[in-house]
């Protein structure tokens, strides 16, 4: 049984659409994320949900009410915004209890929920410190747990950690997904991070311009991208210009060598498609038995730590990135040394031609 | 550093002179009979009304001041009117001295635009009706407002935009109505600028001369008017006691502004997150 | 706290915030939600038009009272003392300007570049205005300088320069705050590094580097403070400077009845001018400054 439903949500300012026919059933206790680069309409969609924008048409329905002309303080939704927002004249535990404070709660019962949120949030002992005296992590535990105190059926977050170092990000989107799970609430969660959504979500949005371009789990968005922009905006990809030999078998030229791809392609022989290839998939050398095998140079070669992130040329303007995991027997090729890279053929995914145009000289950069 | 060089003849050495000054008598005697001379006479009348006046002006100046600031940046007027407000109280609030009480004199003096239309349509005097001259203290507080209002706004105008659109969405996010939200987030939050800004009302209303001058011509005793007389010699040759006046006027005013001082220092604090 | 008698010093500090956020930039304007056109708003905005534009108007009137009805302005224009006084206030000013910003920007450059813990000190010095009042200015500084071994006061030009001096004390604050907003915002000390490893002198430094990225922040302080010397009152009159344009519009007052108006308005509507220029110069200006911000 869905709880929280948007039906047909569109967003005009003036002439601009922000939002257009936004469609979504989350469930109760799921969390979902909006993943889109900015100005793709994610936050609009977002501040809809809570009541700061006002939808051009469509609908918002809560757990079987409707909520679309509902004031912000009258829905009970928690947002935690990106910048935090506290009120900058009260101590935390203050901060903590507004809520519930307008809610004419009485105060010993305000009292205990604070002690309880704080606790969750790992800042028992801040209680009567001021925002101004709290790092931007302790901050953001801060608005989470404001938001969450007068237990509201809806969990918002506004990127809340992209104002924040890596290394805090990484562990504070964890314990923001420990607690999700604790508490079991509904959770929308907006952001430009792929990485945070793919880590963190049941299922995720992926917008661009205001639209949809794919619902799934995170597992299906990466592995099973259904547009171009899905493909190449979750995580990085290889996208390589392909020419057809044979449309029914598969059978593509890429930089002038031969690959095979395990399905047919819908389009002429002659006619040149988009083959998309995840750098995971690539290994460097013969590889397994059927797989395809392409000659190269290599380009060039960056150490990311647990990673070792290699760029071979195969021809002008055509490199393919692979990634091989890092460990200290490793023998790196030389630059400008000849290599063979392999790919299995059920690998590459074909990115309809109709929609991905690239320029020769983006392929040589990632996407 | 010819600044300090400056600084020290056009500034120190008058202030210093006058510091000396207010311990001697017309002989050239350390004393301080100039300062307990200040309770005689008309003197304490003079300090009374100019604390009266300023606090009366700083207060309501405040209040309207803020109200008005608050109606323009925030109250859901067309934005033009915002611009026009503030470039207006620029002008406004140097308008004071000799043009602002002509003009007063002008609209509510004897023959003044709204006494005589009062007159002439409602029969009501201002004098004897509604028992109210214009060479009055409350005369004079009228006339001040007119530079306190535009001051008030031009300072407070900055507070305001500072109130981060955030906080009001949190509040309502958390279920407060608005009228919670001015009483527990933006209220607090600006009560230290309004102090502050009142305070600063004081201290300008307190030192301002030249207009209470030009409206009563001296009638109505002010601290900066008695001042005023004592450097034309007007009374007693007592030049020490005149010093000690000014030493008053200067206690007065800065603890005006270590007040203010302090206030804006907390408010910073808070907002520094 | 006041300057030159009553509010000036509000037309001085309002500029000062409001010229700081011109030079500095602006953080983007938020925008507070609109609730559409609030009753009170309106009720209150025109409350409050009709206190301020009242005596304006009054003022209009009257001016216009005389037959025929530009009397009183033909009257004052063709008074000598007015335009004796205009002009002679104008120069003061010009010279107050000049004389201040000659102290003032050496000044702040050298604490901000080489010793910046004088700050404190200089900031409090230029902020003596706002606790002495004018009067109280003028009464030391007529006592001083009227007995020996200093006795300016008994010469025309003696009086004339006390009155530069005190007027150019007047300025520190504007001009002072204006520069130091302005230096801050040029990122002073990457520019002149820069030039010194160019290979440039002092001289050439201040002059063809510094200055001319100041236009707007001297333009602001010389427009203020050219604001308050015309209409300055209490100094001038203390030391008889009855060429004072404040000190005519006094003396006027207490003499005519119709051409007092008319040059109310006029040193209004030239206020209002001078508010215009500042505007126009801090609008146009504002993104120039920015061109060293290597943020």
């Amino acid at each position: 049984m869905s709880f929280l439903v948007l039906t047909g949500i569109q967003k005009h300012f003036g002439t601009t659409v922000a939002v257009e026919d936004f469609n979504l059933s989350a469930e109760r206790g799921e969390f979902v994320s909006f993943l889109g680069p900015s100005g793709c309409g994610k936050t609009t969609t977002l501040r809809m949900i809570a009541g700061f924008e006002v939808p051009t048409a469509g609908t918002i329905v809560l757990d079987g009410g409707d909520i679309t002309y509902r004031p912000p303080n009258r829905r009970n939704v928690g947002m935690v915004f990106q910048s935090y927002a506290l009120f900058p004249n009260m101590n935390v535990a203050d901060n903590v209890g507004f809520g519930l404070k307008v809610r004419k709660r009485p105060p010993d019962q305000i009292r205990k929920r604070v002690r309880e949120l704080l606790e969750l949030v790992h800042l028992g002992d801040k209680g009567s410190r001021f925002p101004y005296q709290l790092s931007g992590g302790q901050q953001q535990r801060v608005a989470l747990a404001r938001a969450l105190a007068f237990e509201p059926e809806v969990l918002l977050l506004d990127e809340p950690l992209s104002a924040l170092d890596a290394k805090i990000r990484v562990s504070l989107r964890q314990e923001i997904r420990a607690i999700q799970r604790q508490l079991g609430i509904t959770t929308v969660y907006v952001t430009h991070d792929q990485e945070e959504a793919l880590s963190l979500s049941d299922r995720i949005v992926v917008m661009s311009e205001g639209r949809i371009e794919q619902i799934g789990t995170p597992f299906e968005v990466y592995n099973f991208p259904t547009t171009a922009f899905v493909a190449s905006f979750v995580g990085t990809l290889n996208v390589l210009p392909a020419t057809v030999i044979d449309a029914g078998a598969g059978r593509l030229s890429v930089a002038g060598q031969e690959v095979h791809i395990a399905r047919a392609v819908e389009a002429s022989a002659g006619s040149t498609i988009s083959m998309a290839l995840r750098p995971e998939m690539v290994s460097l050398g013969e590889g397994v038995e059927g797989s395809n095998r392409v000659k190269g140079t290599v380009a060039d070669v960056s150490f990311l730590g647990s990673i070792v992130r290699m760029r071979i040329r195969l021809t002008e303007g055509v490199v393919v990135t692979l990634d091989v995991f890092n460990e200290p027997t490793l023998q790196l090729p030389a630059l400008n040394a000849p290599v063979t890279i392999s790919f299995p053929a059920e690998g590459p995914l074909i990115l309809s031609s109709a929609v991905v145009v690239i320029p020769a000289a983006a392929l040589d950069a990632e996407i | 550093m010819p600044f300090f060089l400056f600084a020290f003849a056009a500034l120190a050495l008058p202030l210093g002179f006058l510091v000396i000054g207010s311990f001697q008598d017309s002989d050239g005697n350390l004393t301080l009979q100039n300062f307990a001379d200040l309770s005689t006479g008309t003197i304490p009348v003079a300090f009374m009304n100019s604390i009266e006046i300023s606090l009366v002006t700083a207060v309501g100046g405040g209040f309207f001041g803020f109200v008005l600031a608050w109606a323009v940046i925030m109250g859901g007027l067309p934005s033009w009117i915002r611009s026009a407000v503030m470039t207006f109280s620029g002008v406004a609030s140097n308008f004071a001295g000799v043009p602002l009480a002509l003009a007063f004199v002008f609209t509510l003096g004897n023959l003044g635009l709204v006494t005589k239309f009062l007159m002439d349509s409602f029969g009501l005097s201002l004098r004897q009706d509604l028992g109210f001259t214009l060479y009055s203290k409350t005369g004079i507080e009228i006339v001040y407002f007119y530079f306190q209002f535009p001051l008030m706004i031009l300072i407070i105008a900055p507070a305001l935009d500072g109130l981060r659109r955030e906080w009001r969405e949190a509040s309502e996010n958390l279920g407060a109505s608005a009228f919670q939200y001015w009483r527990h987030v933006a209220l607090p939050i600006l009560t230290p600028s309004i102090l502050g800004t009142m305070i600063l009302l004081f201290g300008n209303s307190f030192g301002a001369q030249a207009t209470a001058f030009q409206l009563t011509g001296g009638t109505i005793e002010i601290a900066t008017i008695a001042i005023g007389r004592q450097i034309r010699g007007d009374v007693l040759h007592n030049p020490g006691l005149g010093y000690a006046m000014a030493m008053g006027m200067v206690v007065v005013m800065s603890v005006v502004i270590t007040a203010y001082t302090w206030l804006q220092r907390r408010s910073e604090r808070w907002l520094r997150s | 706290m006041s300057v030159g008698g009553g509010g000036h010093t509000g037309f001085g500090l309002g500029q000062l915030g409001v010229m700081a956020s011109w030079l500095k930039p602006r953080p983007g304007a938020e925008g507070h939600k609109r609730r559409r056109g609030s009753l009170v708003a309106w009720v209150v905005l025109i409350a409050g038009v009709v206190y301020f534009m009242v005596p304006l108007v009054a003022t209009l009137l009257f001016s216009l009272r005389p037959t025929p009805t530009t009397l009183a302005y033909t009257n004052v224009l063709n008074d000598p003392k007015f335009s004796g006084s205009l002009l002679y206030s104008f120069i003061v000013a010009v010279i107050t300007i000049v004389v201040s910003l000659a102290i003032i920007v050496p000044t702040a450059f050298w604490v901000r570049l080489k010793v910046p813990h004088l700050r404190t000190a200089v900031e409090f010095v230029t902020l003596m205005p706002f606790i002495i009042p004018a009067v109280i200015l003028v009464f030391g500084i007529i006592r001083v300088y009227s007995a020996k071994p200093f006795v300016f006061t008994r010469t025309e030009f003696g009086s004339d320069a006390l009155l530069v001096a005190a007027y150019v004390v007047l300025s520190f604050p504007y001009m002072y705050r204006a520069v130091d907003t302005g230096l801050a915002a040029i990122d002073v000390r990457s520019l002149t590094e820069a030039a010194q490893s160019l290979g440039a002198g002092w001289p050439r430094i201040i002059l063809r580097v510094i200055l001319p990225n100041l236009r707007t922040a001297l333009l602001s302080g010389a427009f203020l403070t050219f604001a308050i010397v015309i209409g300055e009152y209490t100094i001038a009159s203390f030391l008889a400077r009855n060429n004072q344009f404040g000190v005519y519009l006094s003396l006027l007052g207490q003499n005519k009845a119709f051409e007092p108006a008319a040059v109310s308005l006029i040193s209004f509507g030239l206020t209002w001018l001078a508010m215009i220029v500042i505007a126009l110069i801090g609008r146009g200006r504002r993104d120039r400054i920015q061109i060293t911000g290597a943020k």
